[in-house]
């Protein structure tokens, strides 16, 4: 056994990537090269009067104007523009029609021989518009609210619970409750990579191209489906990317914009998006909750009241899990949900980090520790009363849940216990102090994956699968996986991923690729293993003959009886046998339904944090962060760690920082750059802890591992409010908290 | 971006007269504003002189006892020259606030004197904005104005200047100098920039041919009591949303002069001498640090999002005097 799972590799293409050997989709090259340049709309609904393209065509070396009035023909059925992270709607179709459906709609793309010349020449395009009234904000508009249409995203975002029991009733005659609103921004993903198409137009007018995608098959589908091209005639490949968040969960326009040129002229071209521009689609959508609790006096929680407002587009119902948590994580019997959305002239929102969850939690674990106050109760001791082992929502076990684990690991490094309960109780000059915390959850899916595993002729393994390494580590945890499973050494081992002429992966979202993919992993591996086996049997003096699979092991790059491993073959030795030829073998993974089922399947996480906020101007420093987690089996705790040390300066980010501004005069985000639209920055970091505790789970795969993308940033924001509340006797329900709020 | 010619003079005559002969041209320096404003459309120069190989950037002695900035010295290189940080360690601290290493290895002192507003619709050509395009509205005054100026402001324009640097230079009571066609001139830091008024077009009282050579710091550098107090949004590369330098004279506990000069609240950095009169000679005590802000700060007023501006910068005056006197401690 290599015992490569769970040991800290450090990451398979880090050389690749400092090096910058690695390539991402705007860096690869094609022989004559066209570049194109997406005008952007400036109003946020009308309709196109007239666009002049003349000043800008006459330029030399502009090759075409593409707009709605001269784009070809593309696909007219709505069905065609879905994508594997479609919402139920009418997807956006760049260039259709004269439309305007929000502000920074793409309305032409220039085509010419430098980047240069097409960004100069964009900048003459000249348009007019027939403005209609707009409608942003949603806070605005909230008296539209509208129960969601649902589609196949319910599946994996199921609407609102159920009501339980007598919410009404039991919130009423209980002795301690809370009520509040609560409200965050809207927040762009921004990663550092802009989105990008690089169209390599193949003389046989096949088209190779590099996107930014966090799914090769998925972009794969759109183009085959929006301009009918054969399967065979469009491969994708993305190896890279510098960061997705979930922006690249969907085909983004530029992908469109790029296939569409490169066809018509019949030659190679880029399309990348500039940073302003990337405030020009999905994002993480604002929401104004409502939370009622109750309890008794005794410290338990007796009624649940959640319910949400969320902004989507006017062509698409974008939902999330928002309102869904309370009552799988607390043991709370009377409970009463509603979820709505509300449609704004905006692009889409899309799901980002943890979507929903850090939504739902944001607002949920600020109440709890609300209640907890009114009960004059410590926090963590309210979250351990009110402790459960069942998923109460839907009233099945947990697969796994060693929450109180985290709660009590995360208490003891943090101190938790000497913590005065009274707000403003603690003080250094004149920063007031103050510690919180919050609980976190996430899902732990499995997808269905494929994958290849080939031991090639001199001994080494490679193994594939379509899915992505959106920077979470995939390359490295795949490659011990492999390595594991056939007893190898991970230099031996090779794991490529992100071309569509690979076995069939879904997009990497939702903190399922680690368990679906390396689940198809393990499995090809066992598969390729069970071949070899067979071929070292036929092997002359092979002392394997008699063996079945149940006496050998795979170890140390060869086959070896249990009982003997003295006695074996090595691979390069079955290969040879071979006739010199590799082995290969491919394979599916299928998750286990009937018996996941029967089980809710979650990640957990407690959050500790201390703060430390001016009494006289507000600002607020995150001085100590504790957070433990519970996640199944630790494939790799450096990039484990790395994930959840994410998650977390994410989650101060969005507690803090972060927040897209919208003009309602002109429905238009205003603060559309890295200078104003506020990131947390290394200034702003200080003491990260990361626990993870030991949770064993033998349901959610086989390999026991339940994706740990999104649950680091779940219960920080909350955790950080609640600090802040503990510092100040502040309580402030509208994220992000700047100091303004504080004064 | 458009297209430019481009030309690389070496010689500050040379620079003023290409600047003078050609239409639309601009001085770039080092480059970490016009770019930007460059790709944005925003500025369309059709000539752009690159004064980066002008013999500007040394710091050096002058005849009074201060020390002259080249105007071509980079932001880094001033902040930590050891003459300016034994001698003007608020202006030092001051420069470090501001933007991040990268940035501040680039931009040049001259530089940093013209850098733009960061209002939002300024930025944004879908937007109207007086500064941008004259005539075309004030998209910021009923629009997200959270950043925006509350002294000083016109119904044309709710802009701040962003500067850090310029604080201090306004605290120390800086001398501009300026070659152009006529000739050279200083330009008290005070009146450098000017308030927006009917045409926020004009950002400070430069001609347009006139090139930014130096700027001299007086002899009187308040290098024992001083503190730059800039608040905003993260702990390291956002702009202020209010700043304060400080700067203290004190016999015992008694105030012997002051300079107070604001950043992130109006069009230009905001100071006001006879504020700063009602310090002098009093004690150096909290109540008396908040009679100078409330007479720094009169007639401040909100708009829809930056009306906590107007608290906010009353405490960070009487904070910042505070910790430049050494009575409280700096975090
Ligand atoms: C993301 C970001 C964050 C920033 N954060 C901060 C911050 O927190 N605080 C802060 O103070 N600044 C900040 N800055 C601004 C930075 O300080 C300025 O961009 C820089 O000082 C400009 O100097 P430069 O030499 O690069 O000027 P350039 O961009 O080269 O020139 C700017 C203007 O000055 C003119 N010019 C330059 N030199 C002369 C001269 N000698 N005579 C006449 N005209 C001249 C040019 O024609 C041009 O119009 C930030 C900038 C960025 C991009
Ligand atoms: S505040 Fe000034 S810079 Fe901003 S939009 Fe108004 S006129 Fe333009």
């Amino acid at each position: 056994m290599s015992n490569a799972i769970g040991k800290p590799l450090s990451r398979v293409d880090g050389r690749a990537k400092v090096t910058g050997e690695a390539k991402y989709a705007a860096e690869f090259n094609a022989p004559d090269l066209a570049y194109g340049y997406v005008v952007s709309g400036t109003i946020a609904k009308g309709k196109i009067n007239h666009i002049d393209t003349r000043a800008a065509k006459s330029l030399p070396g502009v090759l075409e104007i593409f707009t709605y009035e001269n784009r070809p023909k593309v696909a007219w059925f709505d069905l065609s523009y879905n994508d594997q992270d479609a919402p139920p709607g009418s997807p956006f179709r760049p260039l259709y029609d004269n439309k305007i459906k929000y502000s920074g709609q793409p309305i032409a793309l220039v085509v010419a021989d430098t980047f240069e010349l097409a960004r100069y020449a964009a900048s003459l395009v000249e348009v007019t518009y027939d403005v209609e009234p707009h409608e942003t904000g949603l806070d605005k508009h909230v008296d539209r609210g509208h129960k969601p249409s649902s589609g196949i995203a319910s599946l994996l975002k199921p609407p609102p619970p159920k009501p339980q029991g007598d919410f009404d009733k039991v919130y009423h005659e209980s002795p301690v409750k809370m009520r509040g609103t609560y409200v965050h921004a809207v927040e762009h993903h921004n990663p550092m990579e802009m989105f990008a198409s690089t169209v390599v137009y193949e003389k046989n007018g096949k088209l190779t191209i590099y996107d930014k995608t966090q799914g090769v098959t998925n972009s794969k589908m759109y183009v085959t489906q929006v301009f009918g091209m054969s399967n065979d005639d469009v491969r994708v490949i993305a190896p890279y990317m510098g960061g997705g968040f979930g922006s690249g969960l969907r085909p983004q326009y530029q992908l469109f914009l790029a296939v569409m040129a490169a066809r018509e002229l019949k030659r190679s071209v880029r399309v990348v998006l500039t940073r302003q521009q990337m405030f020009s689609f999905g994002h993480r959508p604002a929401t104004i909750q409502h939370i009622a609790l109750s309890g008794t006096t005794d410290g338990t929680l007796n009624a649940l009241y959640h319910d949400a407002h969320a902004e989507t587009s006017r062509f698409e119902d974008y939902t999330e899990v928002v309102v869904n948590w309370g009552a799988m994580l607390y043991p709370v019997t009377n409970t009463k949900y509603d979820y709505k959305l509300v449609d704004l002239d905006t692009y889409t929102p899309l799901d980002m980090r943890a979507p929903g969850g850090v939504t739902g939690f944001s607002a949920l674990e600020i109440a709890i520790d609300e209640l907890a106050y009114n009960m004059k109760i410590d926090p963590l001791d309210f979250r351990l009363k009110n402790y459960s082992d069942r998923n109460t929502a839907d009233d099945l076990p947990y697969s796994s849940k060693e929450l109180k684990a985290c709660f009590e690991q995360g208490a003891e490094r943090f101190g938790w216990s000497n913590r005065p309960l009274e707000p403003r109780s603690m003080k250094k000059e004149h920063n007031l102090i103050g510690w919180g915390v919050a609980t976190g959850m996430w899902d732990a899916n499995q997808m269905f994956a494929s994958a290849e595993a080939v031991l090639t002729v001199n001994g080494k393994l490679r193994v594939s699968s379509a899915t992505a390494d959106i920077g979470t580590g995939t390359y490295t945890i795949m490659t011990q996986i492999a390595a594991e499973t056939l007893g190898m050494p991970v230099d031996d081992v090779i794991f490529k991923l992100g071309d569509t002429e690979m076995p069939f992966s879904l997009i990497s979202g939702g903190s399922w690729t680690a368990a679906s993919v390396g689940s198809a992993v393990k499995l090809v591996c066992q598969d390729l293993g069970k071949k070899l086996f067979k071929l070292a049997q036929q092997m002359p003096d092979s002392p394997l003959k008699k063996a079945k699979l149940e006496d050998i092991e795979f170890a140390d790059s060869r086959i070896r009886l249990k009982s003997n491993p003295g006695a074996g073959v090595r691979y390069v030795d079955i290969v040879a046998a071979n006739g010199g030829r590799a082995v290969t073998e491919s394979s599916t993974s299928l998750p286990d339904l009937l018996e996941q089922r029967k089980y809710a399947r979650n990640t957990h996480s407690a959050v500790f944090v201390e703060v430390m906020v001016d009494e006289d101007l507000g600002s607020v420093k995150v001085t100590r962060m504790v957070s433990a987690i519970a996640g199944g089996r630790v494939l790799n705790p450096k990039t484990a760690r790395n994930q959840i040390l994410g998650g977390m300066v994410w989650g101060l980010s969005k507690a803090l920082e972060e927040e897209t501004a919208m003009d309602n005069v002109y429905g238009r985000f205003m603060n559309h750059s890295l200078a104003e639209y506020h990131v947390a920055v290394n200034a702003d970091i200080h003491d990260f802890d990361v626990i993870f505790v030991d949770e064993v789970d033998h349901i959610v795969n086989p390999l026991g591992a339940k994706g740990l993308g999104e649950i680091g940033i779940v219960g920080v924001p909350a955790a950080i409010a609640n600090a802040i509340f503990h510092a100040t006797g502040k309580r402030v329900r509208d994220l992000p908290i700047t100091l303004d709020k504080l004064l | 971006m458009n297209s430019f010619t481009y030309a690389r003079p070496t010689d500050v005559a040379e620079a003023i007269n290409d600047q003078q002969q050609a239409t639309a041209a601009k001085f770039i320096a080092g480059g970490t504003n016009l770019l930007d404003l460059m790709k944005e459309n925003i500025e369309r120069p059709e000539r752009l002189i690159d004064i980066n190989h002008l013999p500007l950037a040394e710091i050096t002695e002058t005849e009074d006892g201060g020390l002259r900035l080249g105007a071509l010295v980079t932001n880094a290189n001033t902040a930590y020259d050891e003459r300016v940080i034994a001698r003007y360690p608020l202006l030092s601290q001051t420069i470090l606030a501001g933007a991040s290493p990268q940035l501040r290895n680039m931009a040049t002192n001259g530089g940093n004197l013209f850098q733009r507003t960061r209002c939002y619709y300024f930025y944004d050509l879908a937007t109207a904005c007086n500064k941008r395009e004259p005539g075309s509205g004030c998209g910021a005054l009923n629009g997200y104005n959270r950043i925006h100026a509350i002294l000083g402001t016109s119904h044309s324009c709710i802009a701040t200047n962003p500067s850090d640097m310029c604080v201090a230079l306004t605290a120390l009571d800086a001398t501009i100098r300026v070659k152009g066609p006529n000739g050279e001139r200083t330009i008290p830091m005070a009146d450098f920039h000017r308030l927006p008024g009917e045409d926020p077009q004009y950002d400070n009282t430069l001609g347009p041919d006139e090139l930014v050579t130096a700027i001299d710091l007086p002899a009187k550098g308040f290098s024992e009591y001083h503190t730059y107090l800039k608040l905003r949004d993260r702990a390291s590369y956002a702009f202020a949303l209010v700043s304060v330098a400080a700067a203290l004279e004190l016999d015992g506990d008694t105030v012997t002069d002051v300079r107070v000069a604001l950043g992130g609240v109006a069009h230009k950095p905001w100071r006001k001498p006879e504020a700063e009169a009602l310090l002098i000679g009093q004690k150096a005590t909290k109540e008396n640090y908040a009679k100078l802000a409330d007479a720094l700060i009169e007639g401040a007023r909100g708009f829809e999002h930056n009306s906590f501006k107007i608290k906010l910068v009353h405490r960070a005056i009487v904070r910042a005097l505070g910790i430049a006197a050494k009575q409280e401690p700096t975090e």
